[in-house]
């Protein structure tokens, strides 16, 4: 680690940024950053959730206006003022989160996005042979609403592409992506390097930033902690820079006799109708959570996560009240509350406007989940809040779970994604509640933060809660899970034990073999 | 060629959020300034008349108050509505239908006397009121309509109904065929406050109290927290466990009853009968003062007396200056637009696009930037 690599590559920077600081309120997201990239390399932004890089991003994008330092584009100061500016100078962005309206084609997708006014045929041409030429194969005339994730975020990448830009910006790209579909952009992103154009990869997936990177910047609290070459750091090394400290490995202990232990979650041929013609029909899933157990539930986003974690929460009821048991309890017919009241705690996937209201402060969104559970400690006579009730459970969660922020009681959107993961869970896992169901806990979060939360969730399970993992990270299901079930176009396989499951049985499941058919599979009844 | 583009702003001004009504009444100021000079008469002189002579002696406070409380009353229920992302606009019809059904004891049984009277005939304007509301919660729960559409057109209802009802069935017979009811009696009339002083009846009472139950219930009640996150992000609400139409219902009713309570608070204490048109338009107005008073209960109290000044200054340019009283409808209006494009400020920058620049101008025109300094 440590010492500044200068940028002898090729001569010259693409771009050079001098002090950039950013401030909101007391927080100082970015202090004095210093960053260069070079034309033709693909530069790593490596930071923990918090540590500043999204800021970063988004002055570089034009979204943010620093309050001090400098951006040099080809040697010229430049101000990027708007993400139209940014584009003109040839910066190009894939957010991680994208942007596309689901009804319409991946070309109209584009040339909304273009808003020059040529036609769309000729547009969808353009896409298709720029699609082809740089391995990413995608049909502009799809809907996108029929395409899967990775396919999302190609006509993300070819719409950025258009634009011709001579700096790439990456977002997580690899996070919604199978290993085979990561492989495939890796490639794409070597041939983008190959023609002289720059690329700056976020990313806290290390392994991956040492096999495509050749410099990174490392970030952390907002600071600058250095820049290196990732090739030749070791994954722990570059954590530590991340990190501060070594990132602890998760402890997952075997348990035993789980098999004579309670079903503490039972699901019994939930079936669902798709209710919008973009959602995915559930069909006849049947798992049992037992006491002291994590299962996880892996499978490529869009093959009805969504509407699994909807219909067992409670937010959408079930006809078959027995279809789903909680507590040996029927809950089909029961609301988020009532299965709430029986001791399930549930996280969903999307964090902002779905598990927090994002223009609520932190205690009121502690509040958002727990108002019937914690009925008696946090809403007295008459339906008063005890608002200094609310906000002490809040600053504890917020201590327990190591939750950064910048101010003591701020508003949900105010934080970083990953610290508002961290008091979304934190939030449950207060609750010591029986049954747990998370889905995606650690999407976007980094390593420090992630390994907290999936630490957090095997205690949890080990001191005799059961625990449901929804997840697309296969890492992560391997190191928390007891059993992994996939899921596959709205169906489930069996919960394959931990001991017998391998990435590839799991990715052949992921991708659609028969789900009877998996060789290894354990009956859990 | 130009183009005007409006951008989010990053951050929003605190401070400026709290100015925007004040800014929005002195540009509204300006504004009629200007009017009144094209209407050829002094500004000076007629702001003189309107905002300050019909509030200099205490009887006029008092006819400030008459027209402030039915304001404050509707404005404090659509409050919540508005918070709840619910579009009441159709309070008016909701102020008539609580004015008829609380009218139904002294036109129709007029010989039932006593203390019960006056309660029972508040108790069913609000349930007039709110039963009158409930139709477009119905509607927008059972089949996904607009409540816009079908609370505003519920209005014209309304006001059709009760044109019917006083020419019509509820017609005092020995009225010599005037469009009106019988006076109501004693039993049936709200005590006025201070008779001695000024004509303010316990309107103006039960319009403070409104307001502050209601900003208790907003600000320290689970039901308020409903609103305010099922209002904001309905999914988190769902995820919450709140019910999106049961909250339809709530807000319809406690907006409706509200709206119903001003109604025959308005007929039973300032008018005394039920005529064709018992509202100058309040169930409107009360629209603005819900928005210049921040959605906040006890920031519309204050919004309430400045509305309710509008309408007397109305009066008091036409009888001194001869100008129409609609410059009462001007200003209220002025101060809406005012107020909403000071929000939108908050929130927006405007930026203007030259649309034969953007296709020339290349990147080369961004890079002529100043250095960035320190901000300290």
């Amino acid at each position: 680690m440590g010492g500044t690599v200068s940028a002898d590559h090729d001569g010259t920077n693409l771009l050079e940024v001098r002090g950039l600081t950013k401030i909101f309120g007391t927080l100082t997201a970015c202090d004095h950053i210093d960053l260069n990239i070079a034309k033709g390399e693909i530069h790593a932004l490596l930071g923990e959730n918090g540590a500043g890089k999204s800021t970063l991003v988004k002055m570089l994008f034009g979204s943010l206006e620093p309050n001090a330092g400098e951006i040099f584009w080809n040697g010229q100061p430049v101000r990027i003022t708007s993400p139209g500016a940014a584009k003109k100078l040839g910066i190009g962005m894939v957010f991680q989160h994208f942007s596309l309206f689901e009804a319409l084609t991946a070309a109209e997708n584009i040339a909304l996005s273009l808003d020059d006014g040529s036609p769309i045929s000729s547009i969808a041409a353009k896409a298709r042979a720029l699609s082809y030429s740089y391995g990413l194969p995608l049909d502009p005339e799809s809907l996108v609403g029929d395409l899967s994730v990775g396919e999302r975020q190609r006509i993300e990448i070819i719409r950025c592409l258009l634009q011709t830009p001579q700096l790439i910006i990456l977002d997580e790209p690899t996070s919604v992506l199978t290993p085979q579909e990561a492989d495939k952009l890796f490639e794409t992103l070597e041939r983008l390097r190959a023609e002289g154009k720059s690329i700056l990869y976020i990313s806290h997936r290390l392994e991956e930033v040492k096999r495509i990177c050749d410099r990174a910047t490392v970030l952390r609290h907002g600071k600058l902690v250095g820049h290196c070459n990732p090739r030749e750091e070791t994954a722990a090394s570059l954590a530590r820079m991340m990190v501060g400290n070594e990132v602890q490995a998760v402890v997952r202990a075997p348990v035993e006799g789980i098999e004579t232990a309670a079903p503490l979650l039972e699901i019994r041929g939930l079936s669902r109708k798709p209710a919008t013609p973009f959602s995915i029909p559930l069909k006849n899933i049947s798992l049992n959570v037992r006491a002291g157990e994590v299962i996880g539930i892996a499978g490529v986003a869009g093959n009805g996560q969504g509407e699994f974690f909807e219909s067992v929460s409670g937010e959408v009821q079930q006809q078959d009240a027995a279809s789903v048991r909680i507590r040996g309890k029927d809950a089909g017919g029961l609301t988020i509350t009532g299965r709430r009241l029986l001791g399930a705690a549930f996280v969903p996937e999307e964090r902002l406007g779905h598990g927090a209201a994002p223009r609520m402060k932190l205690s009121e969104n502690l509040l958002l989940s727990r108002h019937a559970t914690d009925g008696k400690a946090f809403v007295g006579a008459g339906g008063m809040v005890k608002g200094a009730a609310v906000y002490a459970a809040s600053q504890r969660i917020i201590e327990v779970m190591d939750v950064r922020k910048s101010a003591p009681d701020p508003e949900a959107a105010a934080l970083s994604g990953g610290n508002l993961q961290k008091f979304i869970v934190g939030r449950e896992l207060d609750r010591r509640p029986s049954v747990m169901v998370v889905n995606q806990p650690t999407w976007g979060v980094d390593a420090g933060a992630a390994a907290h939360i999936r630490q957090a969730l095997i205690e949890l399970s080990r001191s005799g809660s059961a625990v449901l993992v929804i997840s697309q990270d296969l890492d992560e299901l391997f190191e928390i899970s007891d059993a992994i079930a996939v899921m596959h176009n709205g169906e489930l396989s069996k919960p394959m034990p931990i001991a017998e499951a391998t990435f590839e049985k799991v990715g052949l499941l992921m991708g659609g073999a028969e789900p009877g058919h998996a060789e290894h599979t354990m009956e859990t009844a | 060629m130009m183009r005007l583009e409006l951008v989010k702003r990053p951050q929003r001004s605190a401070l400026f959020s709290m100015l925007s009504p004040f800014i929005a009444f002195a540009l509204t100021i300006i504004a009629g300034a200007i009017m009144f000079g094209l209407l050829g008469v002094n500004p000076l002189n007629a702001f003189r008349i309107y905002f300050i002579e019909p509030v200099s002696q205490v009887w006029q406070l008092h006819e400030l108050a008459i027209k402030a409380a039915p304001l404050i009353l509707i404005a404090v229920g659509l409050s919540v509505c508005y918070k709840a992302n619910i579009w009441n606009i159709g309070a008016e019809g909701q102020f008539i239908f609580g004015a008829i059904f609380g009218s139904i004891i002294p036109v129709l049984f007029p010989q039932f006397d006593g203390p019960l009277v006056l309660p029972l005939m508040l108790l069913l304007g609000m349930v007039g009121g709110a039963a009158y509301a409930a139709i477009p919660a119905l509607l927008k729960t059972r089949f996904s309509t607009n409540e816009i559409l079908t609370s505003l057109m519920l209005v014209y209802v309304a006001q059709l109904f009760l044109d019917w009802l006083v020419r019509g069935p509820w017609r005092d017979p020995q009225g010599h065929g005037f469009p009106q009811t019988i006076q109501f009696s004693d039993a049936a009339t709200l005590p006025q406050l201070m008779p001695d002083a000024g004509r303010a009846n316990w309107g103006f009472v039960f319009a403070l109290v409104a307001a502050v139950l209601v900003w208790i219930l907003m600000g320290r009640m689970l039901k308020g927290f409903e609103v305010r996150v099922l209002g904001s992000s309905p999914r988190a609400g769902r995820f919450a466990g709140f019910g999106l139409n049961r909250m339809v219902f709530f807000a319809f009713l406690l907006s409706g009853a509200l709206a119903g309570l001003a109604g025959i608070s308005e007929v039973s204490g300032a008018i005394g009968q039920l005529q064709p048109v018992i509202s100058p338009g309040y169930g409107f107005t009360a629209i603005i003062v819900a928005f210049l008073g921040r959605l906040n209960p006890l920031g519309i109290i204050a919004a309430g007396l400045v509305l309710a000044l509008t309408y007397l200054g109305g009066e008091a340019v036409q009888s001194a200056l001869g100008i129409s009283d609609k410059v009462a409808r001007v200003f209220q209006g002025m101060l809406l637009f005012f107020v909403l494009g000071c929000d939108t400020l908050i929130h927006y920058r405007i930026r203007v696009i030259g649309l034969a620049l953007t296709k020339k101008e290349g990147a080369g025109k961004l890079e002529a930037a100043p250095k960035l300094k320190e901000a300290r």
